[in-house]
């Protein structure tokens, strides 16, 4: 299927002041081939991605298609090279329609030809199994729906090279296969198709050749046949790996008698969960697992009151208690890391301390702000125990890395010493040693006697974290998983509707 | 990755201490300053004359700069707030200081002007004005209307309202309480306004210094979800900045009643939103909201001020002068704005460069 | 394929777009019928709702460049201002000697320099349009009493001529008390006014660019990413509101035919009135010009009725102005939060849906059309 080269970039560099993002990187991507580019955060990938659709100039280096050098200054230059792009975040407008969405800015008529491109989108979407209307508003379709249409968009410019910059973040597993189907579907046809993400499996299940970037630099280019997981891993790290498999699970107290730190009955939200019973105690890591989508997500946040709870009673430390918001919830010790950490966790524009002592002062109250001296002790204190990586503690925790911007979060939430700490996706979009990182953390937690429920999509982590699992499946609990049930084959089992 | 330009970029700026953003108002002070000592020196010339009531008072373009910017300095602090919670602009700040103003004027109408009429009067014009603070705030917060578009409703009406309130004509008020406050207050050289000024400084000051109200507006204006998940609410915190403006303005309203012991409905602080608003921008506030600092929004009032009493000094007619001001202010964005700001920097390194290359070429010949 | 068809032809719900401008133009009927059967009179003859277009003609041309500039995602309050310069310098112009035909390319040329030069310092050189065009606002607004501190009244006869010159409409009209028909009248100005009205609407529905300007109000971000050219759509917002108001202070010297420094003071905040009760958001992405005329024309009615209901004191016109606008936004706002969570359907309690994984997890589209392309599959 694999045939000539498309694109070549050869001895790209590009530096931002103060750093050097990409330093004589080579990249080739053949036609009918997946390639998968893969790094750790910071190694250069997205700033290669946006070097080669024009949204960055490149400092040096040459990038040819079909053995021709273009220069590529804008995004719509790439689109005429045969150069798509669909980013992890949707970058279509959500108040146009799905059919002009797929056509503007690609076509030269003054006019809008309304009927003729509702038709063509019609069959597209229809051709590529797409569950959307052309005349329908954007805004109205899903989040994964709306991510297959830019798919759509860029097949249908006969592009050479489609980039697909994690695009699975934010789809279940029904829809990654669904992807993946579209992805082998354009192979054939002879695109050449960039992949990044941070899923490893998904590499494997549907790459035919990896490059691999760190620092900035090129690694090297590796057939999949001949590179496994583990070194894939290592490769990308700089280093060989063995932080993972330390990290042996620990049961966690097993006392059934002791009173729960946190026990709610029936509690319900907004968010259209169902009315479930959820109890933790002191010292214990649990997780609610389940698909995207599954309500693992919304019942923490009811839990915090962080969406609107319509019943149930919480008990805390045997008392009954009343958490309908944040607010309240953090009154009674508990902490909240949102899945969504650029919109529900960091205050970007704010410097690092700032955002270290946000919920401690909150806690504190309106009218006892904490001074210029304690927050700085603060912030210096967990910016050296988390080994945050910034410049100084006034830096804007938006320049920050995604793993040192949720270190950021962490501390905020650790500065205010609760009794129960809910992390939900902590280790979403990091480097893998920052996640190992996290993970021990989060243990060593438990045995300083906090009580963690952490959520994570990788069934993996999560076995290695948690003792105790709540599997959720169509936003309600079908199960619990504890001890020696706790392995790969009897989640997966219980996710998808086993005997639970 | 993404973000590493914007990254460097606020890098850059935290090294001058947070306080970079002061720099354009200060430059925009200055450079009024310098052209004024070519123009004419004698424009700094503080001297003391006797007002017409036999006080010693201080007189002088400074001075009156000073004097006259004083209600536009009390809006903008408040602006400043509502920008930085709600990410828009108040643009009924001068019908409610008008409105603000009226019901002044009717309490103080309604008997004799003691002190302590005053002090009834001026707290009754400041809950009223919080109503309608608050009435702006809820449209804001609540209904999450555009500020902009939620203060034009006010914007609209206000100025009528505060004519029924009196009921027509321009009612007027004479005291010499009254001129006091608008004035002089006898035995000070300083006009009062200056003084309600620094007073309103001096609170706001301690208002940010024992709570956090600095943090939380922050906080709400650059991530409003993440603030709710922090336990601050954004809807509170819309409220109250709407509700502190409202003060503000109340303020503002009673100096400008007592400046002329009158009130026209029409013409008090016409357009001062503008200005206001432009003080904030010029103070380097990003009006999409988020980190802010008041002193540069007070700063941008004296420069625009400035800027008007020099037109004035130079016989500018007052009609003509919005012209002159509209050239400047594009001058001051112009120089401001990051594009500029770029290739400047990017025409800067490459001299440096080119004189580097020519001097190393000199020593190797 | 005809199935294909059929499914294209569904009624698809409507945009934000669609549904903000037919709630206005809904209110706008009943508002103007109710003021029909309460007061009858005036309101009953078509020549009212020509007077409101006289007398408003200026006001429609300048909030279609509003609209536009707002749908862009900008706001433009220089317009005002333009048209008081505008109106002083043809004043001007033609008291001088000049000609119709150099007074109106006069005209153009001043809204076009007003809108290329902010347009370029907005889109290019990325300055806050709130502080550009205020400070435009400010430049027209200065040099308007440059020009001529003094009002100048027309002088031209040929220019008196043009605005006596009105377009009568006997079957439109009604019969007098003395029993003669007086024909309904509409001026110049507004056949000009209707004509961009349309033209703009074109524009905004069928062309290229007028798609670029929903692209870019929506999201700049993205329609950069789909190649539309974010730079060039913004100047061109900026251009044609600038355009627009060269016309309207036309239109306005051909109405009130005298230049004056306080002419159309606060028209700005009026057309931004107006395209907001015509459905327009100034977050942008979102309005269309046939609303922007109707929020005119319900202005003007509210006007009407105010002075018709015997409300004679001064301050009840723009009291009621502000209560309408209040009442507009919070209805656009309910309305498009009630939306935004998705509408009745997805109010109803998950309990209540048919079990399925994909429709409990995603919104309810997820559900339906899924079947669509089985279904064409079994067709063929």
């Amino acid at each position: 299927m694999q045939g000539d080269i498309v694109l070549t970039m050869r001895g790209i560099c590009k530096a931002f002041p103060g750093v050097r993002a990409l330093h004589n990187v080579d990249f080739t991507l053949r036609a009918g081939e997946v390639h998968a580019l893969m790094g750790e955060n910071g190694a250069g990938k997205s700033t290669l991605i946006k070097v080669l659709t024009g949204v960055y100039g490149k400092d040096a280096g040459v990038i040819s298609i079909g053995g021709r050098e273009v220069a590529i200054r804008s995004p719509q230059e790439a689109q005429k090279a045969g150069i798509s792009t669909v980013y992890q975040e949707i970058t279509l407008c959500p108040n146009l329609t799905v059919a002009e969405n797929m056509f503007i800015g690609r076509d030269n008529s003054i006019l809008v030809p309304w009927r003729k491109r509702a038709k063509r989108a019609g069959e597209i979407l229809s051709g590529l199994g797409i569950p959307a209307r052309p005349n329908q508003q954007l805004g109205s379709c899903s989040l994964a729906v709306q991510q297959m249409v830019a798919i759509a968009r860029a097949v249908d410019m006969d592009c050479k090279v489609l980039i697909l910059d994690e695009p699975t973040s934010s789809l279940d597993d029904k829809e990654v296969e669904m992807l993946f189907g579209l992805m082998r579907d354009l192979k054939a046809r002879g695109v050449g198709i960039i992949f990044v993400t941070h899923f490893l499996e998904q590499v494997y299940a549907v790459s035919d050749r990896i490059t691999v970037l760190r620092n900035g630099e090129l690694v090297g280019e590796y057939e999949v046949e001949h590179l496994p997981q583990v070194e894939l891993v290592a490769k990308m790290m700089g280093k060989e790996l063995q932080g993972l498999s330390e990290l042996q699970r620990d049961d966690g107290p097993e006392d059934e008698d002791s009173v729960p730190v946190y026990e709610a009955e029936q509690l319900a939200s907004s968010s259209g969960i169902a009315p479930f019973n959820f109890a933790i105690r002191k010292g214990e890591v649990n997780g609610f697992t389940g698909l995207l989508g599954s309500g693992r997500s919304e019942s923490v946040r009811a839990i915090f009151g962080a969406d609107r709870v319509s019943g149930g009673t919480v008990h805390m430390d045997g008392k009954t208690v009343r958490i309908r918001s944040p607010k309240q919830a953090m009154k009674h010790g508990i902490g909240y890391l949102p899945e969504d950490r650029k919109d529900d966790g960091i205050i970007a524009d704010l410097s690092v301390r700032e955002n270290i002592i946000l919920a401690m002062q909150v806690m504190r109250g309106f009218f006892r702000p904490i001074s210029r001296a304690e927050q700085e002790k603060f912030a210096d204190e967990y910016i050296r125990a988390l080994e945050i990586k910034t410049a100084s503690a006034e830096t804007p925790v938006g320049s920050l890395s995604g793993g040192n911007q949720q270190k950021v979060i962490l501390a905020r939430w650790l500065l205010t010493h609760p009794d129960y700490l809910i992390l939900d996706e902590p280790t979403r979009g990091i480097d893998v040693g920052t996640k190992t990182e996290i993970q021990r953390l989060v243990r060593k937690l438990a045995e300083e006697g906090m009580s963690v429920t952490f959520i994570s999509s990788e069934i993996e982590e999560m076995l290695r974290t948690c003792s105790r699992l709540i599997v959720m499946r169509d936003r309600r609990i079908v199960g619990q998983l504890r001890g020696s049930e706790l392995t790969q084959d009897n989640v997966m089992r219980t996710i998808a509707g086993g005997e639970g | 990755m993404a973000e590493l330009m914007k990254k460097t970029k606020k890098a850059n700026k935290k090294n001058l201490g947070g306080y970079a953003q002061l720099l354009v108002p200060l430059l925009s002070i200055l450079l009024i300053v310098v052209f004024n000592l070519f123009r004419d020196p004698s424009f700094f010339s503080v001297t003391t004359t006797t007002n017409n009531l036999g006080n010693t008072v201080l007189a002088g373009n400074l001075i009156s700069i000073l004097n006259s910017a004083s209600e536009l300095a009390i809006i903008a602090m408040g602006m400043t707030l509502v920008t930085a919670a709600c990410g828009g602009q108040d643009i009924s700040v001068g019908a409610l200081a008008t409105i603000a103003g009226s019901v002044f004027v009717k309490i103080l109408r309604g008997g004799e002007i003691t002190i302590g009429s005053i002090v009834v009067g001026f707290l009754a014009c400041c809950a009223v004005a919080m109503l309608f603070g608050a009435f702006n705030g809820t449209l804001v917060s609540v209904f999450r209307i555009q500020p902009m578009i939620a203060t034009l409703v006010l914007f609209t009406c206000g100025r009528s309202i505060a004519y029924w309130i009196n009921g027509g004509a321009t009612p007027t008020i004479s005291s010499p309480l009254i001129t006091a406050l608008g004035s002089f207050i006898p035995g000070c050289p300083i006009p009062t306004p200056i003084i309600i000024v620094a007073v309103m400084a001096v609170l706001l000051a301690l208002l940010f210094r024992f709570t956090t109200l600095g943090l939380y507006t922050q906080t709400v204006g650059v991530n409003q979800r993440a603030a709710r998940l922090n336990g601050i609410s954004p809807l509170v915190m819309k409220l109250v900045s709407f509700m502190l403006l409202g003060v503000c303005c109340a303020v503002a309203g009673c100096i400008g009643v007592s400046r002329l012991s009158l009130i026209n409905h029409e013409t008090m602080l016409l357009e001062i939103e503008m200005d206001a608003i432009l003080a904030v921008a010029i103070g380097g506030n990003a009006l999409g909201g988020g980190k802010f600092k008041v002193s540069g929004s007070v700063l941008g009032a004296y420069a625009i001020q400035a800027l008007t009493t020099t037109l004035y000094a130079m016989k500018v007619p007052s009609t003509d002068v919005k012209a002159y001001k509209a050239v400047v202010i594009i001058l001051i964005v112009i120089i401001s704005s990051p594009v500029v700001k770029q290739a400047a920097s990017r025409l800067w390194a490459k001299t440096r460069r080119l004189t580097a290359a020519k001097a190393g070429k000199e020593v190797s010949a | 394929m005809k199935r294909n068809d059929k499914s294209l032809r569904r009624r698809e719900p409507m945009t934000d777009t669609m549904l903000l401008m037919t709630i206005t133009i809904a209110i706008f009927f009943a508002m103007y019928f109710a003021a029909m059967a309460i007061w009858g009179g005036g309101f009953l003859r078509w020549q009212r709702v020509f007077d409101m277009l006289n007398d408003n003609a200026a006001l429609i041309i300048i909030s279609c460049g509003l609209t536009v500039v707002m749908i862009g995602g900008g706001i433009d309050i220089s317009v005002g201002g333009v048209i008081a310069l505008v109106v002083m310098s043809c004043v001007v112009h033609l008291n001088a000697g000049g000609s119709i035909l150099s007074a109106a390319l006069l005209a153009i040329g001043i809204g076009l320099g007003f809108g290329l030069v902010q347009g370029f310092l907005i889109s290019y050189l990325e300055i806050q349009p709130f502080i550009i065009t205020l400070a435009g606002m400010f430049f027209a607004r200065g040099m308007t009493t440059i020009v001529s501190v003094k009002p100048q009244k027309v002088a031209h006869e040929g220019f008196k001529l043009l605005m006596k010159t009105k377009i009568e409409m006997p079957w439109l009209g009604y019969i007098a008390k003395k029993g003669n028909l007086v024909p309904a009248r509409m001026e110049i100005g507004v056949v000009v006014a209707l004509v961009i009205v349309v033209l703009v609407f074109f524009m905004l529905r069928k062309t290229k660019l007028g798609r670029s300007f929903y692209a870019v109000g929506g999201n700049s971000n993205s329609a950069l990413m789909l190649g539309v050219n974010v730079k060039r759509t913004r100047f061109f917002s900026y251009v044609l509101s600038g355009l627009l108001a060269g016309i309207a202070g036309f239109v306005f010297m051909m109405h009130t035919g005298a230049g004056n420094a306080s002419n159309a003071s606060g028209a700005e905040m009026n057309a931004i009135a107006s395209s907001i009760i015509g459905g327009t958001l100034l977050s942008g992405g979102v309005g269309n010009v046939l609303g922007t005329l109707f929020g005119v024309m319900t202005l003007a009615t509210i006007n009407a009725i105010v002075t018709t209901s015997g409300l004679r004191d001064p301050w009840w016109q723009e009291i009621t102005v502000g209560a309408l606008l209040c009442f507009f936004i919070v209805l656009q706002s309910v309305v498009l939060t009630l939306r935004g969570k998705g509408g009745i359907r997805q109010m109803i309690p998950a309990w209540m849906k048919l079990p399925g994984k994909a429709e409990a997890a995603k919104p309810v589209e997820m559900a339906e059309p899924a079947e669509g392309p089985a279904e064409e599959e079994a067709g063929e």
